[in-house]
C-alpha cells in the first residue's frame, strides 16, 4: 500500500532531494565545529551555519542575518521570548487559537505573577483586532499570537494587531511555525518585534531546526534561557551580550542547519506564492468534497481555503476522531492526526474540547489523486 | 595577496560577524582571509579577518556605523 502523507503541518515530508543532499554534503565533506577554532572545516561550518541565517533573513526581510538567533524548534524560541522578557507584574494578552508552545510558558509565567489576558477567538478562529485592543493595559509588554491555527488553519491579522501594540508600545511576538515559507513574512513590514519559527514544516529543512528573529535592541531586554559555550569571548566566564550568540550556546545543529538552508533555497527558487497557490488549490478541493457529505460532517475555520493555510479540521458524525485515523492508516495508508494537536485553547474556542478532531494538513508534494483518495476514505469510511 | 605584503586584522565579536564582513569585503573587491587570532592580540573569537593595510581606509568605511564592535590591528610579518 502506497502512503498517502496528509501530516504537514506537524511536519512536512516528504523534503526536497536538496535538503537530503546538503545533509549528507555537510557531514560527509564539513563535519567541522562552527565558530569552534579557525581551522577550514571549522570556518566551512561557520558559513553553513550563516548561509541559513542567511536565507531564513531573505525569506524574512531581515537587514541583518545576525539578528536570528538559531533555535532546535518554534517551541525554543517562543521560551526564549517569553520566559527571557516577561517579569511578575508584566502583562501579556495572547490569543484563543494558540498551541502550547506559546500556551504552556504563558501559564507557567501566569503562576508566577505574570498577568495574562486571552482574547476571544470566534468558534472558526478568527480573531478581532478590536479585542487586542481591549485587552492592553498600561503594564502590558507583549502580544502573543499565533501566524496561524494548527487545528484549523484560520489566518490571524498579525499585521493589524501588531500595529495596534506598536501604538501602546506594546511588542508583538509571533508564533509562526506553521505559516514561515507559505504566507509573506515581512518582519519589518508587518511591525513584528520578535517572530519564531521551525525549519522543519513549510521550510522544508530537517527537524530541530528553528530561530528567533529579534527586533534590533530588544535583545537587551531578553535574558537568554540558556548559557555556555559559544566560541566567542572564551576569555570570559560570563555569556555574551550580544546577537545572536547570548542565545546560542553549545555546538549548534550544523547538518540540520545545512538541510534547511537547502530547504529555504527551495521555497525561494519555487516561489512562496506558488507553494501557497498549489496548496490552496489541494485544500479547496478537499473541503468541496466535505462540504458536498453534507450533515455527516461538520468543519471547522474559515469558509474556503484562502482564509486558511492548507489544514483541515472535521469530525464525521458518530465516529471518533482516533477511530477515523486508525482507519485511514490500516486501510487507505493516509496519515493525518486526530486528536487536539497540543493546542487545547484552539478546541476549545471552536468547541471540540476534549473530543478533538480529525486534521488533514496537505503539503506542497500531494497531488489531486491523494486528495481525491482521502476523499473516497472518509466517504468508505462513512458508509462502512 | 602577496605574502610579504604587510597585513592589518579585523576582530570582532564572533566568527557570524567574520562571515559577514568577509562577505562585505569581497563585494568591495577586498582581498581577505579568514585567520585564527594570533595569539598577542585580545579578541571576541576564534577567527579574524586578515587584508592588505592599503585596504586600511576603505576597510574603516565599510565597517564604521555597521557594525557595534570591531577593531583593527597590524599584524607584523612575524605573525
Amino acid at each position: 500500500m502506497s502512503l498517502i502523507y496528509l501530516d504537514n503541518a506537524a511536519t512536512s515530508w516528504p523534503k526536497p532531494e536538496a535538503t537530503l543532499e546538503a545533509m549528507i554534503r555537510c557531514q560527509r565533506t564539513v563535519g567541522g565545529s562552527p565558530g569552534r577554532s579557525g581551522h577550514r572545516l571549522s570556518i566551512e561550518a561557520g558559513r553553513i551555519v550563516y548561509g541559513a541565517r542567511e536565507a531564513l533573513a531573505r525569506l524574512f526581510h531581515v537587514r541583518d542575518p545576525l539578528r536570528i538567533a538559531l533555535t532546535k524548534n518554534s517551541t525554543e524560541a517562543l521560551n526564549i521570548a517569553l520566559l527571557g522578557l516577561l517579569q511578575p507584574g508584566d502583562h501579556v494578552v495572547t490569543t484563543g487559537m494558540e498551541h502550547n508552545s506559546v500556551m504552556r510558558p504563558l501559564r507557567f509565567l501566569a503562576s508566577q505573577g505574570v498577568e495574562l489576558t486571552v482574547a476571544a477567538c470566534s468558534s472558526r478562529g478568527e480573531l478581532d483586532p478590536r479585542d487586542i485592543r481591549k485587552a492592553l493595559r498600561p503594564n502590558t509588554r507583549a502580544v502573543v499570537l499565533t501566524h496561524a491555527s494548527n487545528v484549523t488553519g484560520t489566518i490571524l491579522p498579525v499585521a493589524e494587531v501588531a500595529a495596534i501594540a506598536r501604538e501602546q508600545e506594546v511588542l508583538t511576538c509571533v508564533d509562526a511555525a506553521q505559516t514561515a515559507g507559505v504566507l509573506p513574512i515581512d518582519v519589518e513590514g508587518m511591525g513584528i518585534d520578535l517572530l519564531a519559527f521551525t525549519g522543519h514544516k513549510s521550510l522544508f529543512g530537517p527537524q530541530g531546526t528553528g530561530g528567533l528573529y529579534i527586533r534590533k535592541g530588544l535583545d537587551k531586554r531578553i535574558t537568554p534561557l540558556m548559557r555556555g559555550g559559544t566560541g566567542s569571548r572564551s576569555e570570559h566566564e560570563e555569556q555574551p551580550e550580544f546577537m545572536p550568540d547570548k542565545y546560542e550556546s553549545g555546538t549548534p545543529n550544523t547538518i540540520g542547519l545545512a538541510g534547511l538552508a537547502a530547504g529555504i533555497d527551495f521555497v525561494l527558487e519555487q516561489g512562496p506564492e506558488t507553494i501557497r497557490a498549489r496548496e490552496e488549490t489541494l485544500t479547496q478541493r478537499f473541503l468541496d468534497f466535505l462540504e458536498g457529505l453534507g450533515s455527516d460532517v461538520t468543519i471547522y475555520g474559515p469558509r474556503g481555503a484562502g482564509n486558511r493555510t492548507s489544514v483541515v479540521s472535521f469530525n464525521l458524525r458518530g465516529i471518533a476522531p482516533s477511530e477515523a485515523a486508525l482507519f485511514f492508516d490500516e486501510e487507505f495508508g493516509i496519515l493525518c492526526r486526530p486528536g487536539l494537536h497540543c493546542a487545547p485553547a484552539a478546541h476549545r474556542t471552536i468547541g471540540t474540547f476534549p473530543r478533538g478532531t480529525l486534521r488533514f494538513s496537505f503539503g506542497f508534494f500531494n497531488t489531486e489523486t491523494d486528495v481525491d483518495r482521502a476523499a473516497e476514505a472518509v466517504y468508505r469510511l462513512l458508509r462502512r | 595577496m602577496d605574502a610579504n605584503e604587510p597585513f592589518s586584522v579585523v576582530l570582532v565579536e564572533s566568527v557570524g560577524h567574520a562571515l559577514q564582513v568577509e562577505k562585505w569585503f569581497k563585494a568591495a573587491g577586498i582581498p581577505c582571509r579568514l585567520i585564527p587570532v594570533p595569539r598577542h592580540l585580545s579578541s571576541d573569537c576564534g577567527v579574524c579577518l586578515r587584508f592588505g593595510r592599503d585596504f586600511q581606509g576603505r576597510v574603516q568605511e565599510i565597517l564604521a556605523g555597521r557594525l557595534d564592535y570591531f577593531e583593527i590591528a597590524r599584524l607584523s610579518e612575524l605573525d
